[in-house]
């Protein structure tokens, strides 16, 4: 019997460790595949400037070389792209996180009655698909500027303000889930030894809150950097990164592509990193209640 | 969609003594971003439905009145089969899925103590890189030129091993991109499962497997379904995937949607068409509503 355990053990082990296998190797290849080169290099020319049409077969290994880091970042295509992704997350992160946090302070301690509209609302944002939200936000935006003047024509503007839909109701989701779990002892003894509203506010609640308001911004900054959905129907003359990527990934065969993609994933990366380190400071993966949010918030992604 | 959630009854309920010592955070705190979601996610969703009643005018032009007919258009066997193939992807994604992830996150909860949260946090990492250069990473792998072609042409298991661009590819490439989202949920119901029933179970003379099929299996089903439905609403909706690794030869809902809109022009179509994809998704969202309602009353 112990020993049947055992074997089924390492069964599950083993199937798990294939998991992981398949889960990470096709990233590891991507990164690898940025370092290819064509089939067959003219002896004195640079792997980069082979003609795509005569790239031969860069699915298998050929040999190293780095030039399509310095290609993609030489290309003023994909370097304005990447320009305007940067500008819209940030810009995305900013606004989404104001949002979110009134939102979520306000909510938290809201009469259950009252708060239903808001989270029907916002439970919509997130189940609709987002085919239907950027079909129907273009429809919107090319109506809204014919009849009013003020709203921006189809561009890195109106790619902003979709994205800010989404990503709001993430960092409300992130923050609340904090702001419930926090409890609400400190702020009360702040208040019972005479600190008015703004002092505990600024002294006591916002400390606390801050991970999970930092944790929102970066993860609406990396939904919204990583976007193509939205982009790609909003976009009006402008391209963002995920399009350009997108586009070389269905027309283009060059390792070029891989590039773009490393530099992307070292981008998000970085991100997700920076989340961790921030979520590990605040605790937030520790219980349940918290954790909660915390799935919510990728589950929901 | 707030699911009703009992609440604590107790002294705070009460209206009169819910008065407590710590700051109130005013109501009008949400109006900037109720006032945002009015404005750019249920205008637009209003303007929408407005645009499926509409009539075609000219290209890409519309005129409004209330007509049927792009409803009418939808009702026709050729986009049924559009839908049913949608939903049967999903389907067979979802089932792939969960045949990927149950055992993954059984494992996590069933032998792993030390490295538990580790394990979790490295199925979790791939969701939050791009959903883009992961499908484009399988693109790679799949490919009839690529090491995994030739593997299996070696092994003499295929002659031709060629999968991207077909139905299968799609699949593979659902379960690869949605996979954290089962593993997730499955993974915190088996967390909160008592094991000490299956061990009972054990002791009294049934079979691991039986044990398995009659109390973790049952246990850990709302939490299963929950994910299912999880994966299987976006799946849905899907565009990117059969774009990437369908070489649109595999056309989802969502596919024939966006070609309204940047290929047809047919706006008042695309419009019912995606309405027609809420109205069918929403039957799952209700059912996914009732799921997790009840896991929370159960589980908790």
């Amino acid at each position: 019997m112990r020993r049947r355990r055992v074997g089924v053990k390492g069964l599950f082990t083993g199937w798990a460790l294939l998991v992981y296998l398949f889960l990470y190797l096709p990233i590891v290849v991507v990164v690898i595949f940025a370092f290819n080169q064509p089939t067959s290099v003219p002896h004195g020319t640079s792997p980069c400037a082979v003609d795509p049409t005569r790239m031969g077969n860069v699915s298998v290994w050929n040999g190293f070389t780095s030039c399509w880091f310095s290609d993609a970042l030489n290309n003023p295509t994909y370097v304005s792209a990447l320009k305007t992704s940067i500008k819209i997350a940030v810009l995305n992160a900013i606004i989404a996180t104001a949002l979110g946090t009134c939102a979520a302070l306000a909510l938290a301690r809201m009469h259950k009655r009252a708060r239903v509209p808001f989270d029907v609302i916002v439970y919509l944002t997130l189940v609709v698909p987002e085919i239907v939200i950027a079909v129907a936000s273009l429809i919107f935006f090319v109506q809204a500027h014919n009849n009013f003047a003020p709203f921006p024509t189809l561009s890195w503007r109106t790619i902003l303000l979709a994205h800010v839909v989404f990503n709001a109701s993430l960092v409300m989701l992130i923050v609340r889930a904090r702001f419930v779990g926090m409890g609400k002892s400190l702020e009360e003894a702040g208040f019972d030894l005479g600190s008015g509203p703004f002092a505990t506010f600024r002294q006591i609640t916002l400390p606390r809150l801050m991970p999970a308001v930092i944790a929102g911004a970066l993860l609406s900054f990396t939904f919204s950097f990583d976007d193509y959905l939205l982009s790609a129907f909003l976009n009006g003359p402008d391209n963002t990164w995920p399009l350009v990527v997108f586009a070389a990934v269905r027309f283009g065969v060059t390792p070029a592509i891989n590039a773009f993609a490393t530099m992307m994933l070292m981008v998000t990366v970085t991100m997700i990193v920076a989340t961790g380190v921030v979520l590990r400071r605040g605790r937030l993966q520790r219980a349940d209640g918290d954790g909660r949010g915390i799935g919510a918030a990728i589950g929901l992604g | 969609m707030g699911a009703p959630v009992p609440e604590p009854a107790g002294p705070a309920a009460s209206p009169r003594r819910r008065r407590s010592f710590a700051p109130r955070y005013p109501g009008w705190l949400t109006l900037p971003s109720f006032g945002y979601y009015l404005v750019f996610f249920l205008g637009p969703l209003a303007l929408l439905v407005v645009f499926s009643v509409a009539r075609q005018a000219g290209f890409g032009g519309v005129t409004y009145t209330f007509d049927t007919g792009s409803f009418r258009a939808v009702w026709d066997p050729l986009y049924f089969k559009v839908f049913w193939h949608t939903l049967l992807m999903a389907a067979a994604g979802t089932l792939l899925t969960i045949a990927i992830g149950y055992p993954v996150a059984y494992w996590m909860s069933r032998y792993l103590t030390t490295y538990k949260s580790l394990a979790l946090l490295l199925v979790v990492v791939p969701f939050w890189t791009s959903f883009l250069i992961r499908t484009y990473a399988l693109k790679i792998i799949l490919d009839s030129q690529g090491y995994l072609a030739q593997f299996f042409n070696w092994t003499g298991l295929t002659d031709h091993f060629a999968p991207l661009y077909t139905w299968q590819a799609i699949g593979i490439g659902l379960a690869y991109d949605y996979l954290p989202l089962l593993v997730l949920p499955v993974y915190a119901s088996l967390e909160r499962m008592d094991w000490s029933l299956v061990e009972a179970a054990t002791d009294l003379g049934a079979k691991p497997f039986t044990a398995f099929r009659q109390i973790t299996l049952r246990l850990t089903l709302p939490g299963l379904i929950t994910g299912a439905l999880l994966v299987f609403i976006p799946m849905t909706g899907e565009y990117v995937i059969p774009a990437i690794l369908g070489g649109n030869s595999f056309p989802f809902v969502g596919t024939v949607i966006g070609a309204q809109f940047l290929n047809a022009l047919n706006w008042p179509f695309g419009a019912a068409l995606s309405i027609a994809l809420m109205l069918v998704l929403s039957v799952f969202v209700v059912i996914y509503i009732a799921f997790a309602t009840r896991e929370e009353q159960f589980g908790a």
